[in-house]
């Protein structure tokens, strides 16, 4: 691999050292009641409130639909992410080092599964608490589930629920462009 | 014959005409002349719907004894907050945690009449950190948290008779000023002939420290003066910062029928103390400290629930007995009420109540009248000042009845006028009347935005007066005050609107919104709740009896209680029910009624604990339920308490959420 295409793999790596220092993921909630905004921000290893105490307010308001709380303790993906990025940066660099274009192909393929892995895992918890409703509920819609949209906006009850990228996958993004950019770089150069 | 009567009369009827005209041409008609520049009053006072007005407004509530929150020029009514009146809807007074504020050297006092709310102030501009507010008939200083908008402090003032003369703060909150309207025997509580007046009375003007991190109020000293009454009270600006001053009636001594007795000389004084010079004389050691017992109270712990602090003996400066001079006499026309120091410092203006004129000082030249020795008297010590060389203008035609100034920053002061109704707008170069507006009616204090500052806005100004009469819709033989609302900022006054207040506003101060609005709290942090008797989880809710003495630790979250089914409470206990709310979201408050408790319901803010005091004196089930709409299942949120016999075994026992 040219130099270029390592130094462009090696800053792919390290962008994803951003994804310790800020959320990736949003989900916004908007309600007559909170012209101040309510929401969710998720990290890598947390789940905190747009404002302070958002996540006490959230469960407070899921529990009249039954909805399980939500506290970080119970995602153990967030004991496992932030080793699973450790070790996409150090592989990165490697590649970056090594030069090799097989590893810095099988790099770029490697994020593209652990992003759908991600975008399904999220799926599936949204499906859970979205489905899985405490039968003592004191409000029942009959027919009525409260899964979050995947990404976009839902209109739940009262609430519109709206899910997107934060600023952690602007990095992930310019991440993927650098690895991406240097593969098709590399391959194009050797044709 | 006929003929000629009819021409008289027709001469009379023609001459009839021409004077009503000249009248009308000299004159004008004043009521449809501002009829014409109000056209658009309501556009300047309109803001619409979810828009937030420009300056809170501070107004005092008189004998209700609050302080109401209003935001201008919208005139939309905030909040009010309790001060020295109990106040069933917050249970400020009535919970566990308020009640020691209304402590006093004389027992619980639930009320007062609180007449000068002074808003903190930093290099002369009130900075929105805190409001002082005065009690006038059992003598205290609140402080008011600008954070939360509630009640911190009560510091009772001793050897004072009335505390009109307050609650006003110099430049930097160095001091908070306190001054008897009533003169009485220094020494509390001396049993003594009321003819002994001028003998055995003596008036006290008090200097309260302001702790500048905490706002904490610390009785400093106190100057022991002839037994005069001090009316109102002022601090210096710029040049004038390190001195206060305070003006005084019944020069004359009277002790019986005030309005007449009182009323004799043609000139009483304004008070001009050095309180920098005052304040050093104290800590040289030249103060006495006299025995007097009263209470400070105040807030403890993050979230806060008072104690009272028992405090004896007082610093005295007494100016018989001091040979340096710090307080000086200037004389004044006529019983003079309100004080007030214009925007540069120089101008000290009187309010002579009787007086024909509006005297006014210069700083100056009294500077220069002290300097050159231009003493006429000495009353126990204190100079008195040749008027001549202290005043600098009088204004004429000021109307019936001056009592308060207020300045725009812009070359003009604004005296309200009681007897004849109006306000008076003077030029302080000229000091010659240059507008007058009427007020409805009888008008007392006046305000100009950010007014008693060194950078007034002349924006808006208020006039706070007495009687409604026929200003709204008759609400019976009682009204509420009224207030007027007007627009300053053109070369004339205009009036934009009239409006009911609430309880008998005296003095109002506004604010511009910006210097509060980010200081506001939204809730008490959870976490840093440090109530003896909270609970940090809802999971440790439970209940402890000692003896009689019966504790519930309660907490509330959207919609429920925990616990909310009791059991084992019996006739004779004391009950107290420790509420923590558990919400951290801004405005989602619990409260909390028991039927038959003797006491207001309690209102718990959200990360707040606060204390209901129970004492169940029949046996039965009792019903208690939250008071404030807090969610969809607010009416669910309910509970009873079973209280037995006094000798019954019933064992305590609590739960939630097992039927």
């Amino acid at each position: 691999m040219k130099i270029e295409s390592r130094i462009a793999m090696g800053l792919a790596a390290l962008m994803l050292v951003a994804l310790y220092y800020m959320p990736f993921w949003t989900i916004s909630m908007s309600a007559p009641q909170y012209p101040e905004g309510i929401g969710m921000h998720i990290h890598i290893d947390n789940v905190t409130g747009h404002n302070r105490h958002d996540l006490q307010s959230i469960n407070t308001l899921n529990h009249y639909i039954g909805m399980a709380e939500i506290h970080k303790e119970d995602f153990p993906e967030f004991e496992i992410i932030p080793w699973v990025i450790g070790f996409m940066i150090g592989f990165g660099i490697l590649v970056a080092v090594l030069g090799n274009f097989k590893l810095a192909i099988a790099w770029f393929v490697l994020m593209i599964i652990l992003g759908i892995i991600g975008l399904v895992d999220f799926y599936l918890w949204g499906y859970d608490y979205g489905h899985n409703l405490s039968p003592d509920a004191p409000i029942k819609v009959p027919g009525m589930s409260y899964q979050p949209p995947l990404i976009g906006c839902k209109q739940l009850l009262n609430i519109k629920a709206c899910s997107w990228p934060y600023t952690g996958s602007i990095f992930i993004g310019f991440s993927m462009l650098l690895a991406g950019g240097a593969a098709w770089y590399e391959k194009t150069k050797n044709r | 014959m006929t003929n000629n009567r009819s021409k008289s009369l027709r001469g009379l009827l023609l001459a009839a005409g021409f004077i009503a005209m000249a009248a009308f041409i000299f004159t004008g008609c004043p009521s449809q002349q501002r009829m014409l520049d109000t056209g658009d009053a309501a556009q300047k006072v309109y803001v619409a719907p979810g828009e937030h007005d420009e300056y809170y407004g501070f107004f005092s509530g008189g004998y209700s004894g609050q302080l109401s929150v209003w935001g201008l020029p919208s005139t939309r009514l905030l909040r009010v907050i309790p001060v020295f009146s109990q106040d069933p809807e917050t249970a400020y007074g009535y919970s566990e945690e308020t009640k020691p504020l209304f402590e006093t050297s004389y027992g619980f006092i639930p009320w007062d009449d609180s007449h000068h709310p002074h808003i903190s102030q930093t290099n002369g501009n009130a900075d929105g950190r805190w409001i002082f507010i005065n009690a006038n008939n059992t003598p205290r200083i609140a402080r008011i948290d600008l954070a939360t908008f509630d009640t911190k402090e009560i510091l009772e003032i001793p050897n004072t008779g009335g505390n009109h003369a307050s609650s006003f703060v110099t430049s930097n909150t160095e001091y908070v000023i306190g001054g008897t309207r009533f003169s009485i025997p220094y020494e509390e509580d001396l049993d003594v002939p009321i003819d002994s007046y001028s003998q055995e009375f003596r008036g006290a003007l008090t200097f309260v420290a302001v702790d500048e991190e905490t706002g904490r109020m610390d009785l400093d000293f106190q100057v022991v003066v002839p037994p005069y009454n001090y009316d109102l009270g002022r601090a210096g600006k710029g040049p004038s910062a390190d001195w206060v001053f305070f003006t005084t009636y019944n020069t004359e001594e009277a002790h019986t029928m005030l309005e007449v007795n009182a009323s004799r000389a043609d000139k009483d004084f304004i008070a001009a103390i050095n309180w920098r010079k005052a304040a050093q004389l104290v800590r040289d050691g030249h103060g006495s400290t006299m025995p007097g017992e009263y209470y400070h109270n105040y807030y403890i712990g993050k979230q806060g629930y008072a104690i009272n602090d028992i405090k004896n003996g007082v610093t005295v400066l007494d100016t018989r007995e001091i040979d340096e001079d710090f307080i000086y006499y200037l004389p004044t026309p006529k019983s003079p009420h309100g004080v007030d120091i214009d925007p540069t410092g120089e101008y000290i203006v009187g309010g002579g109540k009787l007086a024909t004129v509006i005297p006014v000082h210069s700083f100056s030249r009294m500077l220069e009248a002290i300097e050159n020795g231009d003493i006429i008297d000495r009353i126990d010590g204190i100079p008195v000042l040749d008027y001549d060389s202290t005043i600098i203008g009088e204004v004429e035609n000021p109307g019936l009845g001056p009592l308060h100034t207020e300045f725009d920053g812009q070359g003009y002061a604004y005296t309200s006028v009681y007897i004849s109704s109006e306000i008076v707008k003077w030029s302080l170069e000229t000091f010659e009347v240059v507008d007058r507006i009427d007020a409805y009616y009888s008008i007392g204090h006046l305000l100009i935005t950010a007014g008693d500052n060194v950078n007034p806005e002349p924006r808006y100004m208020i006039g706070l007066t007495k009687t409604a009469k026929d200003r709204y819709l008759p609400t019976g033989p009682k009204q509420n005050h009224p207030a007027q609302l007007y627009d300053i900022s053109g070369g004339r006054m205009q009036l934009l609107k009239d409006f009911p207040t609430i309880g008998e506003p005296h003095y109002a101060q506004a604010i511009r919104a910006d210097k509060i609005v980010d200081r506001v709290a939204q809730i008490y942090e959870m976490e840093e709740n440090d109530h003896p008797h909270a609970i940090r989880r809802i999971v440790d809710n439970r209940i402890e009896r000692e003896g009689n003495v019966v504790r519930i630790f309660m907490g509330s979250t959207r919609s429920h209680f925990r616990p909310d089914n009791i059991e084992g409470i019996r006739v004779g206990d004391t009950v107290y029910v420790h509420l923590t709310n558990f919400e951290q979201e801004w405005d989602v408050v619990h409260g909390i009624a028991i039927k038959g408790a003797n006491n207001s319901e309690i209102l718990v803010a959200p990360g707040q604990t606060k204390t209901m005091k129970w004492e169940p004196t029949r046996t039965g089930i009792y019903p208690f339920y939250c008071t404030a709409f807090c969610s969809a299942l607010h009416q669910e949120m309910q509970g009873y308490i079973r209280v037995s016999a006094a000798d019954s075994d019933v064992p305590l026992t609590w739960r939630t959420g097992t039927n």
